[in-house]
């Protein structure tokens, strides 16, 4: 009996009226845990009832704390009849059988009906006393921290980054057992929702245990879904990060401040010990340099105590002494050697993945490319139902566990893995990050896809201790630090210095570098020299599914880029249509990319981040879409142009129509340098050495196809031999695309979107923000649809989607939609549905303004790349390394603020101490502007004051609800809120709803539907976050939404999964203050306090 | 080729307070857009129809499903739907129960039953103010007369506190509570030259001082009905014109204090007794239901149109009254002195107000 679960009932409030003749309620509850059930006494006659009820306690497993969710019922007492259900609250107690989240659960939650929506509210307690458990062979994993986050959390360091994790579930589907002909919708709904709130809980304990097994502590990067695969049963899958963690126990705050912040309440993770690798590092506020642990364990019996230093020191050669000035050659040597050993290292695991998708700086060496995927499985083969699961009696009470299937399940996802694994493998790298499984279902197709950046990790970080805790790099949102004292910035560069190697590479174009062999490509590219460092060899593209990394240097600003098409598609059934969907599949892929291509040289862009592909299946129809984020990469060459070259060069009339686009694809490319401050400093010199710098496209994507009878291909997504990136009108197909590059809709002025976590050049941010779900159904009326009519209302619904987004938000201008994410889904045979979930953050604009006044200054060299962006692209000529040294020769002091440091011939210890020095100053700048940023606050809100409407303003900012029972909770699909910090995780909040309606019209037709059950579904997470006694969900995703209607029963259903961590934030100390003044001269407008 | 489904939710409510007038005004979704779209508001913005659709539907939507909250607006407070930051709340409430004065002088005095709603359609045709809107403010109406009509205490007090409504708008509520109530006669013809706001006055000096709160705020009554043993005593007054020596005592001392002060003193001075006795006649008939109803006509009728048919200034009324009423706490004999200092300085404010076109 290791645990304790009690619960109390307080109260009840706002409750339906159950007796139509008194208008009345006689409401109890029913508590239940596992098997045993509790009842409160019958609260006669009231809608706002008082239990008090004492304490109800459930003496229980861990695993079963872990698997059962605790089940809170309500109900209308009736002497005659049946007693009616009011609604359910499912409590998920995990957050408390960790001693670092939550330690109560407290508060008002709504109850929740699957037909009627919320019907009140309950307050409850529930704790939770657990007793220590030394059995060796438990089946609990109690006390493994769960982050939704893809980052080291804020409050946290990584001690120790174990490796990838991944567990699934399989179990038969309540909704399509025999018993749910006979009964009632509801009944089924719930069998249902606890059936899969069962599944995750139980997911999470296994993977837990993979994790003790491995030595960690918590995952991040937690990932999972659903597979809903009707006939053939429900699938719950999770993939993550296994790492051991450690808390800050001087949380971050600024040297000059000391630590009062610091809640004192905060429980201290046991830290372990004298094993604690770097003490003298990890001792108070973290610096940019100073660096707790932060290594792999090579193996799963590699214990915690062994990522101590004296192992570092044994696996980091003594050559590297020293020898950090060493240009590349003589590096060489030594890079291999040491690269060998992380790669063994990395090997040793079976899969070197990390669903984390941002990492300290440095933390990459060296980034491939884009690997991904996919195969198309059939379900009814595998559906053979197993009886005697050994868990099933606890999962479905008709017991018909279907015990086969998740080694099925496994085997495929094993081999999308392997295949994951031997692409990255090929592109020279070792490890893939920012990987991500998902899956598409239509009938009994199913699509699996899997994706990640192929990418080589520092050895530095692999053996070393020698890691920045997540928490600090990202300055546009914390408050810088700065070493408290001289001689602690002094051993870090001791330590950094002792490293050699690759770090030699200069942080912000180091990434970049290709991790692959030059003559040994693994595909034909074109590569040059990198602009930044002029050392080492860049591709000229680069796609990515990671984060911008914080040490990139960019230049302008990113935007979102989205590729979207339809392919229609025969019905079919059973093998056949496997078989026409994975011949699809591969000019989907090829399409999409050549779209994402041409895209984002359309914007003058150079690299993606945040790829995000998605291929979902329909009965008639293949919908593809891929988002990311673009950018331009400094280190990388300045993007060409895109040429049009006409079939028949006879006919002139044609070939002004040529000359036509072509010059309006120009145009724009010049617009859209002009939108994202694209003006890169080296492409004057670049144009030296060759007019044309990078006349070749080539892909970094790889990705194949298994059909279900596991063949395999290849597809090369490179463009071949062309030379130039000329796109042939030669047919209708061409045109079509040129018009839906042209006709993509510029964001409107003062909005800026992305679909990663931060806008690359974007850091003032304000602390208004809104986060929002909005979703669309489009029905295709017209049966006789081509490929390019369909692409076009595709595009044309996701073009709309944004603008309407851009016009709903508008008075939160200048803002940024960040983390836009997309999901679509073909529901129904002529449907296509669209769902977005992002978070829309305003700024302050005086930073684009200085950005804008700098643009200017570099009109000049503006003009010099429109120049060269004429030329034709015929005249492409090698950029030859000779010419390049030259180039870096007369390149005086470039943008990149580093790359002296690379080309100094001495630079070891000065050069990291020049490094430092600038990085400290760069820290003290942007706190100057933060600063600045703040005081800015109050003159544009003195300014904005005289505004007829004060809305856009109240929009802009939640307050604290001053005496009103309940509490502000924020919800964001970031790692983090901008201004504040985050002092506490309080567990993961992963929620499955089921809604279902027979009154479809009543309740305002579908969107009336709908409507109300996002609103109730945030509502829900909302209060039991605050419940958790959190005031903010971070890194939120609504993972799924599933929506099926039948308008002419007047009956639609909907399943809406989200998840997130439950976090409490506090202001920073110095927005406190600035918000202080600013109610001070504005009561009107007072900015968040913390709750 | 159609939008099936169009929904945008954000985890703060985002509401519009141009949309959400638009919505309280009764505009069907189709008009409240193009009303939109031509405002000229989104002009610079340069949307399509389509887009501004979409947004007005989600906003009318969640209007829709915020309305059962603002029935009883303090669930507002703390329901867990929408996170709403309480200005807003505040506005929208505030906004709700608002109402438009010709639509409530249609109202006042009317019985708040279901058979009401027949009239609407009427009023709305009358008025111009769309007949949703007109719903929504008769049920407003019909809301805070049920829950207020049972309460003790202050009326006002009640309908600010159940409703979190402003104060002056809490006084209008009491006004249509007390009217609605009392049922007094509004809708004659002869009254139709008065405003909802002179009623609202008149309403508010009623509840001041004519019931059974006013004398004794610890009284544990309700302060919709006029006090009973008050009215009872009003009886009394018509010794003021029963009495024969006394109504000329009490007409030579007005006259001594106005001559020479008032233009129309000749009038005053030949129908001082008919005014006198219109006066005491209305007091001491307040003790039947249908003369309390009455209360405002007989006003016009009796008092008001004479003083209007000799064209007496509002200066001049006045004064009159200000005099008629103290001078005669100079009748040695006439010993109700509280009871007519009670009654006449409602009725002097009263018809002061009413005293006009």
């Amino acid at each position: 009996m290791p645990g304790k679960l009690k619960a109390k009932i307080v109260a009840g409030r706002h409750l339906p009226v159950m007796d139509r003749a008194s208008d009345l309620t006689d409401a109890f509850v029913e508590v239940k845990f596992g098997n045993t059930t509790f009842k409160t006494d019958v609260y006669p006659k009231s809608l706002n009832p008082q239990w008090n009820s004492g304490w109800f306690k459930f003496e229980v497993d861990d695993e079963d704390l872990q698997d059962e969710p605790l089940q809170i019922t309500v109900l209308d007492h009736d002497t005659y009849s049946a007693n009616d259900a009011i609604g359910k609250v499912y409590i998920d107690i995990d957050p408390l059988l960790c001693s670092e989240a939550a330690t109560v659960i407290s508060g008002w939650l709504p109850i929740y009906d699957t037909i009627h929506g919320i019907r009140g509210e309950i307050n409850v307690l529930v704790k939770v006393d657990l007793f220590n458990d030394l059995n060796r062979f438990r089946q609990s994993s109690c006390g493994v921290k769960f982050f939704c986050t893809t980052s080291i959390p804020r409050c946290y360091r990584a001690v120790m980054v174990h490796g990838f994790v991944e567990e699934l579930v399989v179990n038969e589907d309540p909704e399509y057992q025999w018993i749910d002909r006979i009964r009632t919708p509801r009944a089924s709904n719930e069998a249902r929702q606890r059936l899969i709130s069962l599944m995750s809980g139980e997911l999470q304990r296994k993977i837990g245990l993979k994790v003790l097994e491995m030595g960690g502590n918590a995952v991040v990067g937690y990932l999972q879904c659903f597979d809903l695969e009707g006939e053939s049963g429900i699938v719950v899958r999770a993939i993550g990060t296994a790492c051991t963690l450690e808390k800050l126990t001087n949380p971050p705050s600024n040297a000059q401040h000391t630590a009062n912040s610091s809640p004192s309440k905060d429980i201290r993770e046991p830290v372990f010990g004298e094993e604690c690798p770097c003490n003298p590092l990890s001792s108070g506020p973290s610096t940019p340099l100073r660096a707790p642990a932060f290594s792999f364990s090579p193996s799963k019996s590699y214990s915690r105590q062994s990522s101590s230093s004296d192992t570092d020191i044994s696996l980091t050669p003594k050559t590297g002494m020293g020898s950090g000035g060493s240009a590349g050659k003589e590096a060489g040597p030594l890079k291999t050697l040491l690269r060998q050993q992380t790669q063994t290292a990395l090997e040793q695991r079976e899969f070197p993945f990390f669903t984390l998708s941002s990492f300290p700086p440095g933390f990459l060496s060296h980034v491939g490319g884009v690997v991904s995927a996919r195969s198309v499985k059939l379900l009814d083969r595998i559906h053979n139902p197993a009886l005697g699961s050994s868990r099933s009696y606890k999962l479905l009470d008709w017991n018909s566990g279907t015990a086969d299937e998740p080694e099925t399940r496994d085997a495929w996802w094993e081999e999308l893995r392997q295949e994951i694994k031997s692409h990255a493998k090929a592109l020279g790298c070792h490890a893939v990050v920012g990987y991500s499984e998902s899956t598409s279902i239509c009938e009994e197709v199913c699509i699996l896809s899997a994706a990640g950046t192929a990418a080589v990790l520092n050895c530095r970080f692999l053996q070393e201790s020698c890691q920045d805790t997540l928490t600090e790099h990202r300055l546009s949102r914390q408050l810088p630090l700065f070493p408290s004292g001289s001689d602690k910035v002094e051993f870090d560069l001791g330590s950094s210095a002792s490293l050699g190697c690759e770090d030699l590479a200069p942080p912000g174009c180091g990434f970049c570098h290709i991790p692959y062999d030059e003559l040994n490509m693994p595909f034909p590219a074109q590569l040059s020299y990198c602009c930044c460092c002029r050392r080492a060899k860049v591709p000229d593209v680069l796609f990515t599914t990671i984060d911008l990394p914080t040490e990139a240097t960019i230049t302008g600003k990113g935007c979102l880029i989205q590729a979207r098409l339809c392919r229609l598609k025969k019905k079919g059934q059973g093998e056949a249509n496997a078989t026409c969907i994975s011949s699809l599949l591969p000019f989907m892929e090829y399409e999409l990319h050549t779209q994402l291509l041409n895209k984002l040289k359309l914007r003058g862009m150079n690299a993606l981040f945040g790829l995000r592909i998605q291929i979902s299946v329909g009965e008639n129809m293949l919908v593809g879409l891929a988002s990311a984020t673009g950018v331009y990469l400094s280190a990388l060459p300045s993007p060409g142009g895109i040429q049009i070259a006409g079939k028949n060069p006879g006919d002139l009339s044609y070939e002004q129509h040529v000359s036509n686009m072509q010059r309006k694809i120009n145009d724009t490319i010049t617009k859209n340098r002009d939108i994202y401050q694209i003006n890169p400093p080296e492409v004057v010199e670049e144009v030296i050495g060759s007019p044309i710098p990078e006349p070749r496209q080539r892909s970094r994507l790889f990705r194949s196809q298994s059909e279900s009878s596991d063949e395999l291909s290849e597809l090369d997504l490179s463009h071949g031999k062309k030379d130039a990136f000329v796109l042939e009108i030669d047919d209708t197909d061409a045109v079509e695309d040129i018009h839906c590059l042209l006709t993509d809709a510029p964001t409107p002025p003062g909005f800026f979107s992305c679909n990663t976590e931060i806008m690359p050049g974007i850091h003032n941010w304000t602390s208004g923000l809104q986060m929002f779900t909005s979703v669309r159904v489009f029905r295709l009326s017209n049966a006789n649809l081509t490929n390019q009519g369909l692409n076009k209302i595709f595009n044309e619904l996701c073009e709309n989607l944004l603008k309407s987004l851009y016009f709903k938000l508008r008075s939160m201008v200048p803002c940024c939609l960040c983390h836009l994410n997309f999901a679509v889904a073909v529901p129904e045979d002529e449907l296509i549905q669209v769902a977005v979930t992002a978070v829309a953050m305003s700024f302050h604009k005086d930073q684009i303004q200085d950005s804008n006044k700098s643009g200017e200054d570099r009109t000049a060299m503006k003009v010099i790349t429109e120049d060269q962006l004429q030329f034709p692209m015929e005249l492409s000529a090698e950029t030859t390394p000779a010419q390049l040294l030259s180039a870096a020769k007369n390149s005086g002091p470039s943008d990149c603020s580093t790359s002296g440091l690379a080309r100094a011939p001495s630079v070891d210890y000065s050069s990291f101490a020049d490094r430092c020095s600038t990085w400290i100053e760069q820290l003290r700048l942007r706190a100057h502007t933060i600063r600045r940023g703040s005081i800015k606050t109050t003159s544009s809100l003195e300014r904005g004051s005289p505004l007829p409407d004060g809305r856009s303003r109240s929009l802009r900012s939640t307050r604290s609800f001053h005496g009103s029972s309940v509490a502000v909770v924020k919800m964001t699909p970031l790692s983090f809120i901008p201004g504040a910090k985050i002092i506490k995780y309080l567990g993961i909040i992963n929620m499955f709803f089921i809604r279902e309606t027979t009154s479809l019209r009543e309740e305002g037709g579908v969107s009336g539907f709908l409507h109300t059950f996002i609103a109730e579904v945030f509502a829900m997470v909302r209060a039991h976050v605050a419940a958790l006694g959190g005031n903010a969900v971070v890194s939120y995703s609504m993972k799924e939404c599933v929506f099926m209607e039948n308008p002419n029963k007047n009956q639609a259903q909907c399943l809406i999964n989200v998840s997130g961590d439950a976090v409490i934030f506090t202001r920073e100390t110095d927005l406190e203050t600035s918000s202080t003044q600013l109610q001070a001269a504005n009561p009107q407008s007072n900015e968040d306090t913390p709750a | 080729m159609s939008v099936e489904l169009e929904v945008f939710v954000g985890n703060n409510t985002m509401m519009d307070e141009d949309v959400y007038q638009l919505w309280l005004d009764g505009y069907a979704v189709n008009d409240a857009v193009r009303l939109r779209m031509e405002a000229g508001e989104l002009r610079d913005c340069d949307v399509s129809t389509d887009v501004v659709l979409s947004d007005t539907m989600d906003q009318f939507r969640t209007f829709q499903m915020c309305e059962k909250l603002l029935h009883s607006p303090s669930k507002l407070a703390n329901q867990l739907l929408f996170q709403i930051p309480p200005q807003k709340q505040a506005m929208m409430i505030e906004r709700y129960y608002q109402f438009d004065r010709p639509f409530a002088r249609e109202v006042l005095g009317k019985k708040l039953s279901k058979g009401m709603k027949k009239d609407l359609d009427d009023i709305s045709s009358k008025t111009g103010i769309l007949v949703k809107s007109c719903r929504r403010q008769f049920d407003n109406f019909k809301r805070v007369f049920k829950v207020v009509e049972e309460l003790q205490g202050p009326l006002v007090d009640n309908v600010q506190r159940h409703f979190l409504v402003s104060d002056s708008l809490a006084k209008d509520y009491a006004a249509i509570v007390f009217f609605a109530n009392s049922r007094f006669e509004t809708g004659k013809r002869k009254l139709q030259y008065l405003s909802f706001q002179d009623f609202a006055f008149c309403a508010g000096q009623l509840i001041s001082y004519w019931t059974v709160g006013a004398v004794d705020k610890m009284m544990e009554d309700i302060d919709v009905d006029l006090e009973k043993e008050f009215l009872h005593n009003l009886k009394d007054l018509k010794v003021l014109i029963n009495n024969k020596d006394m109504l000329d005592q009490h007409k030579s001392l007005v006259c001594a204090q106005l001559r020479g002060r008032i233009k129309v003193f000749s009038e005053m001075d030949a129908n001082f007794k008919n005014l006198s006795r219109a006066l005491v006649n209305i007091a001491a008939n307040l003790t039947h239901n249908k003369d309390v109803r009455d209360l405002f006509i007989d006003l016009v009728e009796k008092f008001i149109e004479p003083c209007k048919s000799d064209k007496w200034p509002v200066g001049d009324l006045r004064l009159f009254l200000t005099h008629y009423t103290s001078t005669a706490h100079m009748l040695e004999t006439f010993r109700y002195k509280p009871i007519w200092d009670r009654y006449m300085g409602v009725i002097k404010s009263c018809v002061l107000k009413m005293y006009h076109d």
